[in-house]
């Protein structure tokens, strides 16, 4: 077999591979798009569900939902964050609680999400008494990303080239300083990459929020106030309400789109901020 | 718990001297006195010592891993931040004991100038390279940090083939355009000592020419210590050198002296086969 021949063969197991790794997507994807879009209109995206969520649509969900994120979020972020600048920037590397904390923090990342659905229930609804509501629902899912954001916001601040710091240093430049107008913006694609993980993972959970936000249809008035997210209504539609399978199917078409949606703004927040930091300043 | 302290880095509002007062007379005297520094168990280079007279230009050669870089960091100090690394002896910068506890790393870093193996622009703008050091140390006032951009870039003679492409990125320029922005960088802080790490290593022969130029000009106003792998401009621009070399694992200093003591007459081998070529 010569070189060409032998390349040849690669590029199409290559790409016999991806079809591979594509096919299912593509199945599922079709499959959701057979059964929701009959029902997918804007009247399914402005009214409250009805029947159990076999008729009606999804609109208290979507609020549910949007607020449940960004409670996750807003604590998730900033501690993720910080934990990571506190870990990479003020803690020597090979340090014994630098990793003391980031084996933790692994075995933090492995824990399964149910575990954090009890904890949160435990500490959050009962302990705090913030009962079912989108706040314990929030707090208790910012604990389950929360060792991803941290992990993958090291890993970026770690990529930031070792020559910007040290000449930092030789030039006496304070660390925060530094931090804002260099490592941060260098390293903000990255954190990006992280944060849209962890809000996939938001947006795909259930088993957590089960315990802590609840599960009521009603729009919640308030944070403090019981609310389902999407996809503890799509888990509810396939196992507890027959007949609501292309209802179920709709509302998963939706949180895709809606993944799809958080994914893109965050990149692109994300780059747009890192550009205006390291561009000149007048 | 190893922290490194976050006092050291805190800002001050300190205005930096302005630039015509760099004279002769500023620079001071870098004694090195029995200096090792080790990576944990490991020793990079061991009892080296040598003396920089004011506003000379030394140069240290020597094989590769034989501590040049080591050593020339712990002048300034960046060996604090390597885990597990340790440096004894006594450095003295003037004055001002390198390594006693009371000396503060803001005051002995904004005396050194540093510019490393590779060049090592920040990620901003061209002007922004050079200003937001100065902006970190308390100079506020725009129409002096422009002026300050132009009569560094000037110095190293990049001003006109950057002037209009200040706002666009330094990571544009090409690899002797940042070297030198490097050392405008640093000039711009008014150092009194230069630490040079084999500045023209990532360049070709025209922008080498260029930077040894540039070095060549900056003797008499800066004590300036060059790590150098080329000994043609070794013996080209220094005023006295070093040898280092391996033994035993060790890195550590041959002998020291002026520039004719070393090239011409040396009586030690090690030093006399390395620079005629035939070990290193
Ligand atoms: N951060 C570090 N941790 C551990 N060992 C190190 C570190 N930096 C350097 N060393 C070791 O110290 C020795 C001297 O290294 P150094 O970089 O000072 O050599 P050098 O003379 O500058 O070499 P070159 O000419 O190749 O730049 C080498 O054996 C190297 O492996
Ligand atoms: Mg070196």
């Amino acid at each position: 077999m010569n070189l060409t021949q032998r390349d040849w063969l690669f590029t199409v197991t290559g790409g016999l591979l991806v079809c591979l790794v594509l096919l299912p997507l593509v199945a599922m994807l079709f499959d959701l798009l057979r059964l929701g879009l009959p029902v997918l209109g804007w009247e399914f995206l402005l009214t409250a569900p009805s029947n159990a969520g076999r008729s009606g649509g999804i609109a208290p969900l979507l609020i549910s939902t949007g607020w449940i994120l960004l409670v996750c979020l807003s604590v998730a972020v900033p501690v993720g964050l910080g934990c990571a600048v506190f870990l990479n920037e003020w803690l020597l590397p090979e340090s014994r609680l630098s990793r003391g904390i980031g084996l933790s923090l692994d075995v933090l990342s492995g824990v399964p999400s149910i575990i954090f659905g009890l904890f949160g229930y435990q500490v959050f609804a009962i302990t705090l008494g913030l009962g079912f509501s989108i706040l314990s629902g929030g707090l208790a899912l910012a604990c389950m990303v929360l060792p991803f954001i941290v992990r993958t916001s090291q890993q970026s601040l770690a990529a930031v080239p070792a020559g910007y710091r040290q000449a930092a240093q030789a030039l006496s430049l304070s660390q925060t300083g530094m931090l804002w107008r260099v490592v941060l913006p260098t390293a903000s694609p990255g954190i990006a990459a992280g944060v849209v993980l962890a809000t996939g993972r938001a947006l795909g959970e259930t088993a957590v929020l089960i315990f802590t936000a609840g599960y009521v249809l009603r729009q919640p008035d308030s944070v403090l106030d019981s609310g389902r997210a999407l996809a503890v209504h799509i888990y509810d539609l396939a196992t507890n309400v027959t007949g609501g399978t292309s209802h179920g199917a709709a509302t998963a078409l939706v949180l895709l789109a809606l993944i799809l949606i958080a994914t893109t703004s965050v990149r692109s927040g994300a780059g747009l901020w890192s550009r205006y930091m390291l561009e000149e300043k007048r | 718990m190893s922290l490194t302290s976050p006092s050291t880095f805190s800002a001050s509002a300190e205005v930096l001297p302005a630039h015509d007062q760099v004279v002769q007379s500023r620079a001071p005297v870098v004694s090195i006195d029995q200096v090792s520094v080790f990576y944990g168990d490991q020793c990079a280079i061991q009892r080296a010592s040598l003396t920089v007279q004011p506003g000379q230009l030394m140069a240290l050669v020597g094989p590769s891993g034989c501590g040049k870089t080591s050593l020339l960091h712990s002048i300034n100090r960046l060996t604090d931040s390597v885990a597990g690394c340790r440096v004894t002896g006594e450095t003295r910068v003037g004055e001002l004991a390198v390594n006693a506890p009371a000396t503060s790393l803001r005051e002995l870093r904004t005396r050194i100038g540093m510019v490393f193996q590779q060049p090592n622009p920040f990620p901003l703008s061209v002007a922004d390279n050079i200003r937001f050091p100065l902006k970190e140390h308390g100079l506020r006032n725009k129409q002096a940090l422009n002026q300050r951009v132009e009569q560094n870039l000037r110095a190293v003679g990049l001003w006109d083939e950057v002037k209009d492409r200040l706002q666009q990125s330094a990571l544009s320029l090409s690899g002797g355009q940042q070297q030198r922005l490097c050392l405008a960088r640093a000039l711009a802080m008014e150092p009194e000592v230069l630490l040079l790490d084999e500045p023209c290593s990532a360049l070709d022969p025209v922008a080498t020419e260029t930077i040894e130029q540039l070095i060549r000009s900056l003797k008499g106003h800066y004590t300036v210590l060059m790590v150098t792998h080329n000994l043609a401009q070794a013996r080209r621009i220094a005023d006295a050198v070093t040898v280092c070399w391996v033994d035993e694992g060790c890195g550590c200093v041959v002998e020291t002296g002026s520039r004719e003591a070393i090239f011409v007459n040396s009586s030690n081998p090690v030093t006399r086969a390395y620079c005629s070529g035939e070990k290193g």
